[in-house]
């Protein structure tokens, strides 16, 4: 477990924690990359899973829409878009977006399909007319599975703005692309360290959420995956 | 987008591609092999399954390249363990993903058709192999499905560290400014994906006859436990 | 039951056969630019993570290959700090180095040899047991500080001492490695006294290096000599009077006991027919035309009766 230790001292040496290169700067601005790619994807994603799963119909579409988000390769996308836009950070963007947009909204399609007949006639019968059975009835109900989405999202964002370090942006993956080009392991091994972490921390977080967001009969019954 | 660069180099994307599959279904390979098995034990012994949950979400919670990285002191980048410090990784990956789906798909047997396996006789293990892992199939295939296709896509990332198949074509590609060879490697990693995902979708079928008649309710397109 | 079980057993063979195909045939790719594990009795070339010491490597493969040396191509590595241990342990046989590169970046750090002759000499002293540089090329590719027209043109630039007054605000960038290499950042500090404001770490003198300085971002870059896109954008390369880039031959770094005489004739004759205009002049297929590595390879070789 070498390098592991040479990066836990690499992370705890002060020299670390300031300035541009510092783990804070670095990771506030993978958080920023994080955010905004998650915010954007989840504006074009959540609305359309919401309407399609509502209506019921484009299964196959959405389920070979996940394959596909999946099969896609993070490296080649970030370079691709790079080439095209010229622009670091519009090419990660687009990416990261590309990227986040799969399971949101096969997730949130699932969910929304996945709503027992049962309820949604119930909530016919109580007159609520289709909206307010989208938003009253089927979201809420829909809830586990929609988070569940939005956390595959945000981490496949986390590791491909890691990867993304290649074509010159920010982020914690610096540490991982700039230590692998100067062959000090210390700086490897400490960057991934911080990156599990973020990774880790964006997991909790999810599950706070999901005990806040998710009522609590569902909570039971619905499987994490 | 220069389309004539590709049939004079079929060979060399060919030969990409076996390398691909190679380093992706190894992984895969291992992994369910370990998985049943480990399946099987959190499902015998409830306690094992908590930990070993909690172990397979934060694995899967994991960026590759740091994965990756982490393999490097151990495995090396170049040398005659290079190719581990992809395949330990991508098999944690399958396993982080297949457990889950192991239990998932043994836990749905129900228990009447298990009662009325050992009700004529079978043993522990027969009922295990003729009845429960083959009911579990359509979820354990599912979650496969999943392993499959981002095991393959994954090898690519290896190419930061000098060592990823059709992921050669992406850096390849960067520093020459040479966006159709970017276009090919993203082209035969999808192909080759979803390729392997519709032999496995083949394989389902093949192997659960008793799902393939019988009156169905509504169409769905993901069998139970199919993690998205 | 019995379908269940030959079922699996397809599945499992058919995935099985997949894999082991696949495995055959990897193992026996010839291509440029796929890896392969080295055994005994076939020699090693690798090359760093940038195109034209890819072609390099390329150049030498082939003309080892036809000499009939079994080849094994490890192209792409990484940097030098990444792929120079290997070469030290004998993993790799054969590396296109650059000399001066070599020198002061996993040799010597403190060396001050510039010319080719003291570089070389330098190096023969100071190499480890294990390794020795063959004969160079004249053809030489630096690294350098590189600005736009625009840039040279208003602060009147023609080499990096003038840059000294300038150098506090600007941002420099290059690759990863060079912030920390004695040829890069230290020495500019050390030997022309310049502190930029910021180091932005970017490619291999690639396209991301390019499109930085061309936009502004960097107001300069490190890109390597006889990259084309240096005349094609109309890049500036700032002089350096004071050397710190050293003499930058392509000369073949060995590891001595994995090669034989066959093998250092043949790397020396194409070291003798290598010229920095030959090299500028591939590099532009490579990089502008965007031709195959083997075939620029091939035509080199033949061109040069090495063949």
């Amino acid at each position: 477990m070498n390098a592991f230790q040479s990066g836990w001292a690499w992370l705890l040496q002060a020299q670390q924690w300031h300035g541009a290169d510092g783990i804070p700067a670095r990771l506030v601005q993978h958080l920023e990359y994080t955010a905004l790619a998650l915010v954007i994807a989840t504006l074009i994603a959540l609305p359309l899973g919401l309407l399609i799963g509502h209506r019921g119909r484009g299964g196959f579409a959405i389920v070979s829409l996940a394959n596909f988000g999946r099969a896609l390769p993070t490296l080649g996308l970030v370079v691709l878009a790079y080439l095209i836009t010229t622009g670091s950070l519009a090419a990660v963007l687009i990416a990261l977006v590309v990227l986040a947009i799969p399971p949101i909204l096969v997730n949130t399609y699932e969910g929304v399909l996945g709503v027992d007949r049962d309820i949604k006639d119930a909530a016919r019968g109580m007159g609520m007319t289709g909206p307010q059975i989208l938003l009253r009835a089927e979201i809420p109900v829909a809830s586990p599975l929609i988070l569940l989405g939005l956390r595959t999202a945000a981490i496949q964002v986390v590791a491909t703005a890691t990867i993304a370090a290649y074509i010159g942006i920010g982020g914690l993956g610096r540490y991982i692309i700039d230590g692998l080009a100067r062959n000090d392991y210390a700086m490897v091994a400490g960057g991934a360290i911080v990156v599990v972490a973020l990774a880790l921390a964006v997991q909790l977080l999810f599950v706070g959420v999901r005990r806040v967001a998710v009522p609590a009969g569902l909570r039971a019954q619905a499987q994490p995956s | 987008m220069d389309w004539g660069w590709i049939p004079p180099h079929t060979g060399f994307l060919l030969s990409l591609a076996g390398r691909n599959l190679y380093l992706a279904l190894i992984p895969v390979v291992l992994g369910l092999a370990i998985s049943v098995p480990l399946g099987v034990l959190s499902v015998r012994w409830g306690w094992v399954y908590p930990p070993v949950l909690t172990a397979t979400s934060v694995i899967y919670a994991i960026p590759s390249l740091a994965l990756f990285v982490f393999l490097i002191p151990f495995t090396g980048i170049v040398g005659p363990t290079e190719d581990l410090t992809l395949i330990i990784p991508l098999t944690l990956y399958t396993l982080a993903t297949l457990v889950p789906n192991v239990v998932d798909g043994l836990r749905s047997v129900p228990g009447p058709v298990r009662q009325s396996a050992t009700a004529m006789g079978f043993g522990g293990l027969r009922r295990l192999v003729q009845v429960e892992l083959p009911i579990a199939v359509p979820v354990v295939i599912a979650g496969l499905r999943v392993a499959t296709v981002a095991s393959i896509s994954l090898v690519s990332v290896g190419q930061l560290i000098g060592n990823g198949a059709l992921g050669l074509l992406f850096t390849d590609g960067e520093q020459r400014s040479f966006p159709t060879e970017i276009w090919a490697g993203i082209g035969l990693i999808v192909i080759l994906a979803l390729a392997a995902d519709a032999l496995l979708v083949l394989l389902r079928w093949m192997l659960t006859p008793w799902l393939r008649s019988g009156p169905r309710t509504r169409t769905r397109y993901l069998t139970r436990g199919e993690a998205i | 039951m019995s379908r269940i079980v030959s079922g699996a057993a397809l599945g499992l063979a058919a995935a099985l056969g997949l894999t082991l195909a696949a495995c055959g045939s990897s193992t026996k790719s010839s291509n440029p630019l796929s890896g392969g594990t080295a055994s005994s009795g076939t020699v090693v070339v690798g090359s760093a993570n940038f195109p034209e010491d890819v072609l390099l490597a390329e150049i030498y493969s082939q003309a080892l290959a036809a000499k009939g040396v079994k080849v094994t191509r490890k192209f792409n590595i990484g940097a030098r700090e990444v792929y120079y241990p290997q070469i030290v342990s004998g993993s790799i046989t054969i590396l296109p180095e650059y000399n001066g590169a070599l020198l002061t970046t996993s040799v010597d750090k403190n060396s001050t040899a510039v010319s080719t002759g003291d570089v070389n000499a330098a190096l023969t002293a100071k190499l480890p047991s294990s390794l020795e540089i063959l004969n160079s090329a004249s053809a030489q590719d630096k690294d350098s500080v590189t600005v736009t027209s625009a840039t040279a043109a208003k602060y009147h630039l023609t080499s990096i001492s003038e840059l000294t007054p300038y150098a506090k605000n600007p941002v420099i960038g290059a690759p990863p490695e060079f912030k920390t290499r004695a040829d890069g950042i230290v020495r500019l500090q050390k030997i022309y006294g310049l502190t930029f404001k910021q180091f932005q770490p970017l490619d291999e003198a690639g396209p991301v290096s390019v499109s930085a300085l061309k936009s502004g971002k960097v107001a300069a870059t490190d890109i390597f000599t006889t990259d084309p896109s240096i005349l094609i954008n109309k890049f500036v390369v700032l002089q350096d009077p004071k050397n710190l880039f050293a003499a930058q031959n392509v000369t073949p770094l060995v590891y001595k006991k994995g090669v034989n005489s066959t093998i250092t004739s043949t790397l020396n004759a194409i070291s003798g027919k290598l010229t920095t205009q030959g090299l500028l002049e591939m590099d532009k297929q490579i990089g502008v035309n965007k031709e195959d590595y083997a075939t620029v390879a091939k035509n080199w070789l033949s061109q040069n009766g090495l063949s």
